[in-house]
């Protein structure tokens, strides 16, 4: 049985391409993100307070309970809606930018038009499940 | 290497793909990784706070932090971000995809004192120094 190559992506402004966009753009994002974390643990007295993994922490998702248990004196001033958008931003960068990524090794192996629909289905459904999830963490 | 495209994967790992080749699979392993710990970071610390989940939860927690795992994560997360800084920065200015293996080679040249230096700092306190 000879199976199909996978269908090229089709020139112009689609879906595909969008993906393609947003992966670049939320890498981007990304490194914001954790620029302005780890800048505001630096400001907080990290380099006194914090061994690397902590630090890695404030970089990757600054969150208030993310960070509860690194010794910063007063994490309350990370306490607020600033830092909750934050988390959920990352969260949402993250969290599609990693899916679509995993989608994309995905439909490297499959062939069948059927059932990379399904696939797509799933991730988005996984993807929907998880955000709520993280969302859910975040804010607790 | 796909499965059925007419390429074997004795074949496929006979491609002399150089550098870029080697990129290309860090980049998929890592970026796997990274969904694969971040998934069940997020599920273990959403079952952690759930009164039935606690052990589970907990028990997730012990097989990340072990320091054996987080070499292993830490390459994954920064190879993929550096190589992924690459890949934005040649990709957002096609003109610079003439320099793609001088850009390799600074990648690597950042990559390997970071993450030789994470690497000792893992290893000594996994070994408790």
């Amino acid at each position: 049985m000879k199976a199909k190559p996978r269908m090229a992506p089709q020139k112009g402004f689609n879906f595909d391409y969008l993906m393609w966009l947003f992966t670049r753009l939320s890498a981007l994002a990304m490194y914001l993100i954790a620029i302005v974390g780890v800048t505001a643990a630096l400001l907080m007295s990290a380099r006194q307070n914090m061994s690397v993994a902590d630090l890695m922490r404030w970089a990757f998702m600054p969150n208030p309970n993310h960070v509860a248990n690194t010794s910063v004196a007063d994490i309350e001033v990370w306490k607020g809606i600033f830092w909750n958008v934050m988390g959920i931003l990352m969260l949402f960068f993250a969290g599609a930018h990693g899916l679509h990524g995993l989608l994309n090794v995905l439909e490297d192996y499959i062939s069948r038009t059927w059932v990379r629909n399904l696939l797509r289905g799933l991730v988005f459904l996984v993807w929907v499940l998880m955000s709520a999830i993280g969302v859910y963490v975040i804010l607790l | 290497m796909g499965l059925k495209k007419n390429v074997g994967l004795v074949e496929g790992l006979r491609y002399q793909g150089k550098g870029p080749m080697l990129t290309y699979v860090l980049h998929r392993i890592g970026g796997l990784g990274i969904v694969t710990f971040v998934g069940l970071h997020m599920i273990a610390s959403f079952l952690s706070n759930q009164a039935w989940g606690t052990g589970v939860g907990l028990f997730i927690n012990t097989i990340y932090e072990s320091w054996i795992f987080q070499i292993f994560i830490f390459f994954c997360a920064l190879f993929h971000a550096i190589n992924g800084l690459r890949i934005v920065i040649l990709d957002l200015w096609p003109k610079l995809i003439e320099y793609q293996r001088e850009a390799i080679w600074i990648e690597w040249c950042v990559f390997l004192p970071i993450y030789g230096i994470a690497l000792f700092v893992i290893i000594r306190s996994g070994l408790g120094g």
